[in-house]
């Protein structure tokens, strides 16, 4: 990689500064990539001074409450002093056979799904359309993605005031004559979902535009151009070959949209709180954990939930990896030319 | 200096970036202008109903939920501004983002130096570490964390959030800055090295300089995602004297939630140093995210 860097901008400007760390220090160590043998002390010293702020940071506060969460979901605990009552696998007996979990997992398929069919070919359409050539489009590019930038609690508390039975939506669609349309958007357990998707590809959709973007600047203008040529129309050169360009960042996108589905929380806790979300169709898995863990002082349950969060999570995440990722790593761009 | 430093951020834009050089507009026709103004004023009607409803009063609210004002009420915001609940929520929000922000990167710059400038022993497995980071997000170990978090007495501490934020930032910080760093040419290294300079001092004068388009885009993403938070303060913090903005607004919001006018003078005050936030660093944010940091 660093080879094929060497005649970029700062190679070229940078090297005027060099001479200013002349005579720092007395041990000149060799260049790295040189072969790994003859560690000196004082190179691994300094490995040891880099990795262990971040390690100790990132195991203590990541890896070792994941731990933990394994351990206290073997116990009946109400959070206080050290977890006695061992109940074994009563917990997830309890969470796999509650039908709320079932729903709420439900949910988040539901949403996950929705998410990859409703976000993805709108986004794809909106990047398509800023990377023309076209006047105020930088403007479009960061209007696009001021959702994004504003926090869930902001979305929530909004959308929610602006969807009660009597609030702006309804008003707006009873003064340009679709009264027939004003509903029960936050409460009528049919619709509740889809308000929720509605909500969440608003505020995610900005994040898909520039991640599509990014991808489609990376495909060179001569393609489009000798297709042109040849006579394709413009949808004919998306088709067949923008899309298959992209197809990396596609799969990209739809992991992490997909971890991001199963994850949902805030949105939904703000929205429907802990007790409606339930009643109203929209219970997430984190949202089920909260309601019956922490709030209802059950730390033990609250510890088995997240760990069957984390599971399915994995299980989700690896499963996408080995069959949709895996044409990534066995060169998707050059695909076509095999 | 990073104006000029364009080159090595993002992957992406190690692609021939030629999207924008030149032709004239194949396809624009009105079509497409009508197709982005309705894009954008789906965006931001709901921003704008924010702003504008809290210059509103409840009745006008009520008798009328999509109207404009009339007229202009300027209580509400000024309540919201004269009250000292508004500007501390502000000041433990800019508190926690901004430890996070620098622990996310001073920690994760160090690390993806190690990570990209030398070779030892358990290095793959390290980045394998850091990667799988980002697998698990904070939703997933919120109660276990809640547990560590209360063990060390952090509990209505700006720490207690900031900690774990530092450690959950750093998997994609590691992710964006090792292929930045690693991108340095080894021979400016070799000629520092030459030059007498050692691999730490290396570090301080070139690579701190050279890092400064990637260490914002991670710094912004960092601070954007500590100022957003909700779920961690909401288990950490549970003193309103210790309330970061976006449990504020939700305290707020059921406070008062007769009082629609003044929540939405809340929320929308509260939403603006996002705004005001992204508006700056809009460039890097966005420029950062498509790989095409041109300063």
């Amino acid at each position: 990689m660093t080879s094929t860097r060497e005649s970029s901008p700062p190679a070229n400007s940078s090297p005027v500064g060099l001479p200013a760390g002349g005579g720092v220090t007395s041990s000149v160590t060799p260049p790295p990539r040189r072969g790994r043998r003859g560690l000196g002390w004082r190179e691994r010293l300094e490995i040891a001074a880099l990795t262990g702020p971040a390690l100790v940071v990132f195991l203590g506060f990541v890896i070792f409450p994941v731990l933990m969460a394994a351990y206290y979901g073997f116990f009946r605990w109400e959070g206080y002093g050290v977890p006695t009552d061992f109940v074994g696998l009563k917990n997830y007996v309890t969470i796999l056979t509650d039908p709320l979990f079932h729903e709420a997992l439900l949910h988040n398929a539901t949403i996950a799904v929705l998410s990859l069919v409703l976000q993805g070919p709108a986004a794809l359409l909106v990047a398509l359309l800023l990377n023309r050539r076209m006047k105020g489009q930088s403007l479009i590019r960061v209007l696009i993605f001021v959702p994004y930038v504003i926090s869930e609690v902001v979305v929530g508390t909004g959308w929610s005031l602006m969807l009660q039975s009597r609030g702006a939506l309804n008003d707006v669609l009873g003064r340009i004559g679709l009264g027939a349309l004003e509903s029960e958007w936050l409460s009528d357990p049919d619709l509740a979902i889809w308000t929720l998707m509605g909500i969440i590809t608003w505020k995610y959709i900005g994040f898909a535009v520039i991640l599509f973007l990014a991808g489609l600047q990376g495909i060179p203008e001569e393609l489009h151009e000798a297709a042109a040529i040849d006579g394709a129309s413009y949808w004919q050169v998306q088709r067949s070959i923008t899309l298959p360009l992209l197809a990396p960042t596609l799969r990209i996108w739809a992991f992490l949209s997909i971890i991001g589905s199963l994850q949902l929380f805030d949105l939904v806790y703000i929205i429907w709180g802990q007790y409606i979300a339930s009643t109203a169709g929209t219970s997430t898995m984190a949202t089920y954990m909260v309601s019956f863990g922490r709030n209802a002082g059950s730390y033990g349950y609250g510890n088995a939930v997240a760990v069957v969060l984390f599971l399915i999570s994995l299980a989700a995440a690896l499963v996408y990896q080995r069959t949709v990722l895996r044409r990534d790593t066995e060169g998707a761009l050059t695909g076509g030319a095999r | 200096m990073a104006a000029t430093l364009s080159a090595p951020t993002l992957p992406a834009e190690r692609e021939p970036v030629r999207r924008r050089t030149g032709g004239a507009p194949r396809w624009g026709s009105p079509g497409v202008y009508a197709f982005a103004a309705l894009l954008i004023i789906a965006m931001l009607a709901p921003v704008v109903y924010i702003v504008i409803g809290g210059f509103r009063t409840n009745a006008q609210i009520t008798s009328d939920p999509a109207g404009m004002p009339s007229p202009w009420r300027l209580d509400n915001y000024a309540d919201v501004l004269s009250g000292g609940v508004f500007w501390r929520q502000v000041l433990n929000s800019t508190i926690a983002a901004g430890a996070t922000t620098l622990g996310v990167v001073a920690l994760g710059l160090m690390v993806s130096f190690a990570l990209a400038r030398y070779r030892f022993r358990g290095q793959g497995v390290m980045y394998a570490l850091f990667a799988a980071g980002l697998m698990f997000p904070l939703t997933v170990a919120i109660t276990p964390l809640y547990i560590l978090v209360r063990t060390l007495g952090l509990m209505n501490d700006l720490g207690g959030v900031i900690l774990p934020q530092i450690a959950f930032g750093l998997p994609t910080t590691v992710i964006i800055l090792v292929p930045f760093l690693r991108a340095i040419p080894a021979e400016l290294q070799e000629a520092a090295a030459i030059d007498g300079c050692s691999r730490l001092g290396f570090f301080w004068r070139m690579v701190l300089p050279l890092s400064v388009p990637g260490v914002i885009t991670v710094g912004i993403l960092a601070f954007i995602g500590s100022w957003n938070s909700y779920l961690l303060p909401l288990f950490v913090l549970n003193d309103s004297s210790a309330f970061t903005l976006p449990l504020g607004v939700q305290a707020f919001s059921s406070e008062y939630s007769v009082d629609t006018a003044k929540v939405l003078a809340f929320t929308s005050l509260a939403m603006l140093p996002a705004l005001v936030f992204f508006s700056l660093f809009e460039r890097r944010i966005v420029g950062g995210l498509t790989g095409a940091v041109k300063g």
